[in-house]
C-alpha cells in the first residue's frame, strides 16, 4: 500500500509540472506584465520602474524566470505578491483555515441531510416522500450556487427583517461582525447562508447518488441471502445494504473535490468570505500572478493529496480491493 | 430503433415539457431582433424602471431593457454551451477511443493525463485562462466568446473521455469486433463503423450533463468578470452588473439566474428522459 502511494504521488508530479509550465507562460508572457499599474502612475519614475523590474527579475528571460520561481516553489517558498508586497505563502496561509471552515461545514451538513435523504428515498421507492426529495433534488442540482448565494442576500437581507429590531437575519459579508472577531457563535452566524448556498448542490447529488446506490445494492445476492436467513428489514437496510453503499462515497467525494472548492470561491466571492476563493479572485482582478499561481498548486496539491487518501482509506475499509 | 428510443423518450412527461421549454428557449433567442430595444444602448434617464408593459422584466442601472438583455444573452449562452459540449465530446471520444481500444502504453499515457485533468482545481486554471488569453498578442484570440467556448471544451473532456473509454473495453472484445477483424478490417474501420455506433447512447447522455455544466461554467465565468465580456450580454454577465445593484434593485438579478436555472433543469430533464429511453434495461410499465 505504501508503494501504491509512493507510486501515485510521482506520478502526478510530471502533469503538475507540465500544467504549471503552461500556467506560468501564458500569465507571464501576457503583455503590460505586472507593473503596468505603476506604469501608469505619474509620480513613479522611469528609473523606480527599471530598479523594480531589476528587483523582481522581470528582464531575464522567461525559462530563467520560471526556472527560478520552479525552484523556489519546492523549496516552499512562493514569492512575493506584487499588489501587497508580502510573501504569498503568509497571504494563503491565512486564508486557509477560513476556506476549509466553509467547506467542512458545507460538507458536514451535506452529510447530516444526504444520507438519511437517500436511503429514505430508497427505502420507500416511488413514494410521495421519494417524489418529492427526487423534485428537490432536481431543483437543488440545477440552480447555480451564485444565483442561490445572490437569492439568498435579497431574501435575508435586503426583504426580511427581524421585526423586533428591524435589522436583518443574518449577516451577508466577512467572518465576523467588526469587534467580534475570533467569536465562534459570531462566526457560526456568519456561516449560515454561504453554507446554505455552497450545500444545497451538494446534498441534492448525494443524496440522488446515495439512492441508486442503495437501490443497486438492494438487488445483490448478499442482501438477499442476508433476508433469506431471517435478518430484520433495518439490519438488512442499515448493516448490510448502507455499508456497502457509503463506501462509492469516498471516492465519490474524492472526484469531487475541485467542483467543491470551485463552489467555495464563487460563494467566498459573493459573501466576501476571506478564503482561498476570494483571494484568488481579488489576485486574478489585479493580475497578481504569484498568488494566482501559488494558489493554484496550493490547491492541486491539497487535492492530490486529498484523493490519495480517499484510495487507500477505500482499499482498508473494503477488504475486496488490492493494492498492487 | 429510433423510432423506439423516440417513443420511450416522450414516455418521460418532464422530458417532453423540457424539450418544448428548451425549444422554446431558444426561438426566443433567436428572434431577439424582433423587440423594439437594443440590448447595449444606454438610456440613463429610463434607469431601474421596474417590470412593467414596455420593460418586461425592467431596466437596469444604465437604462437598458433587461428583457431584451436576456434574449441576446441567451443566444451567446446557449451557442457557448452547445459549441462547448461538441467540441469536449468529440476530444473526450477521441482519447477515451483510442485509450480504450489500443491499451497498453497509450491507455496509460493518456489516462494519467485524464486523472491529472480531472484531479485539477479546474476553476482556478478557466480564471487565469479567462484573465490572460484575451491579452496575449494573438488577434484570433480578442474574440471572448471563442475564448471561452475553447477553455471550457479543454478541461472538461475528461468526463466522456472516461466514459467512452469504458464501453470501448468492453466493445472490443465483443465477437463483431473480432469478425470484423478476422476479415481485415482495418482499427479506423473498426473504431468508426463497429464499435463507435454502440457508444451514442451514453454518449447522448454525457453530452446533456456536459452542456449543462457548460452553460454553468460560462455563465460563472462571466459572472466572475473573466468571460465574456461586456458589452455584450450573457445570463452570467447580466447577473454580475446586477449584483453591484442588488440592494437598490433585486429584480434584475433575479431573471437572468432564472433563465440559467430552467435552461439547465430542462437540460437535465432531457438527460434523464434519455437515460431511460437509451437504457435497454429499463422496464417501461405501461399505463
Amino acid at each position: 500500500m505504501t508503494t501504491y502511494a509512493i507510486r501515485r504521488i510521482l506520478q502526478t508530479f510530471p502533469i503538475l509540472f507540465i500544467i504549471s509550465i503552461l500556467l506560468f507562460f501564458l500569465v507571464r508572457s501576457a503583455p503590460g506584465g505586472p507593473l503596468t499599474s505603476a506604469r501608469r502612475n505619474p509620480n513613479v519614475t522611469k528609473e523606480q520602474i527599471q530598479a523594480m523590474e531589476e528587483k523582481l527579475g522581470l528582464n531575464d528571460p522567461l525559462p530563467v524566470q520560471y526556472g527560478r520561481w520552479i525552484g523556489d516553489m519546492l523549496k516552499g517558498n512562493l514569492g512575493q505578491s506584487i499588489k501587497f508586497h508580502r510573501p504569498v505563502n503568509d497571504m494563503i496561509a491565512e486564508r486557509i483555515p477560513n476556506t476549509l471552515t466553509l467547506v467542512g461545514a458545507s460538507f458536514f451538513l451535506t452529510l447530516l441531510l444526504a444520507v438519511p435523504i437517500g436511503i429514505l428515498s430508497a427505502r420507500k421507492p416511488y413514494s410521495l416522500f421519494d417524489y418529492v426529495m427526487t423534485t428537490i433534488t432536481f431543483i437543488g442540482q440545477s440552480i447555480p450556487v451564485y444565483w442561490l448565494g445572490l437569492g439568498l442576500i435579497v431574501i435575508f437581507y435586503v426583504i426580511l427583517k427581524n421585526p423586533f429590531t428591524g435589522l436583518p437575519f443574518f449577516p451577508v459579508g466577512g467572518m465576523n461582525t467588526r469587534g467580534k472577531e475570533g467569536e465562534l457563535l459570531d462566526t457560526l452566524w456568519h456561516l449560515v447562508l454561504p453554507v446554505t448556498a455552497l450545500s444545497l448542490g451538494w446534498i441534492a447529488w448525494y443524496s440522488r447518488f446515495l439512492r441508486s446506490s442503495m437501490m443497486d445494492i438492494l438487488h445483490e445476492d448478499y442482501v438477499r441471502t442476508a433476508r433469506a436467513k431471517g435478518a430484520s428489514s433495518n439490519t438488512v437496510y442499515y448493516k448490510h445494504a448502507l455499508q456497502n453503499a457509503i463506501l462509492p462515497l469516498i471516492t465519490l467525494v474524492a472526484l469531487d473535490l475541485p467542483s467543491l472548492f470551485a463552489g467555495a470561491l464563487f460563494v467566498e466571492t459573493i459573501f466576501s468570505w476571506p478564503g482561498m476563493g476570494r483571494l484568488f479572485w481579488d489576485a486574478a482582478k489585479g493580475r497578481d500572478y504569484p498568488v494566482l499561481l501559488g494558489v493554484v498548486m496550493i490547491t492541486a496539491v491539497l487535492i492530490i493529496f486529498c484523493n490519495i487518501l480517499a484510495d487507500l482509506a477505500y482499499g482498508w475499509l473494503d477488504p475486496r480491493v488490492k493494492y498492487e | 430503433m429510433a423510432r423506439v428510443i423516440l417513443r420511450r423518450f416522450f414516455k418521460h412527461k418532464l422530458a417532453g415539457i423540457a424539450i418544448a421549454v428548451l425549444v422554446f428557449l431558444v426561438f426566443a433567442s433567436a428572434f431577439a431582433f424582433t423587440t423594439p430595444y437594443s440590448p447595449t444602448d444606454q438610456e440613463p434617464t429610463n434607469s431601474f424602471q421596474k417590470s412593467n408593459m414596455d420593460h418586461f422584466f425592467g431596466t437596469d442601472e444604465l437604462g437598458r431593457d433587461v428583457f431584451t438583455r436576456i434574449l441576446y444573452g441567451g443566444r451567446v449562452s446557449l451557442t457557448v454551451g452547445l459549441l462547448s459540449t461538441f467540441l469536449s465530446i468529440a476530444l473526450g471520444v477521441l482519447i477515451g477511443a483510442l485509450s480504450g481500444y489500443f491499451g497498453g502504453g497509450i491507455d496509460s499515457i493518456l489516462m494519467r493525463i485524464t486523472d491529472a485533468f480531472l484531479t485539477f482545481p479546474t476553476i482556478f486554471v478557466l480564471i487565469i485562462l479567462g484573465a490572460f488569453l484575451r491579452e496575449q498578442q494573438v488577434p484570433w484570440l480578442k474574440n471572448s466568446v471563442l475564448i471561452v467556448i475553447i477553455i471550457i471544451a479543454a478541461l472538461s473532456w475528461m468526463w466522456p473521455a472516461r466514459l467512452v473509454r469504458g464501453l470501448f473495453l468492453v466493445l472490443r472484445e465483443r465477437d463483431f469486433v473480432t469478425a470484423s477483424r478476422a476479415l481485415g478490417g482495418s482499427s479506423s474501420h473498426i473504431i468508426i463503423q463497429h464499435v463507435l455506433p454502440n457508444c451514442i447512447g451514453p454518449i447522448v447522455v454525457s453530452g446533456t450533463l456536459q452542456m449543462a455544466s457548460a452553460i454553468i461554467t460560462e455563465s460563472g465565468l462571466s459572472y466572475l468578470g473573466f468571460g465574456v465580456q461586456p458589452p455584450t450580454p450573457t445570463w452570467g454577465s447580466i447577473l454580475a452588473t446586477a449584483q453591484n445593484q442588488v440592494f437598490r434593485a433585486p429584480w434584475i438579478a433575479f431573471y437572468p439566474g432564472l433563465m440559467i436555472f430552467i435552461t439547465v433543469m430542462a437540460i437535465n430533464y432531457i438527460g434523464d428522459g434519455l437515460r431511460d429511453a437509451f437504457d435497454p434495461y429499463v422496464i417501461h410499465i405501461e399505463k
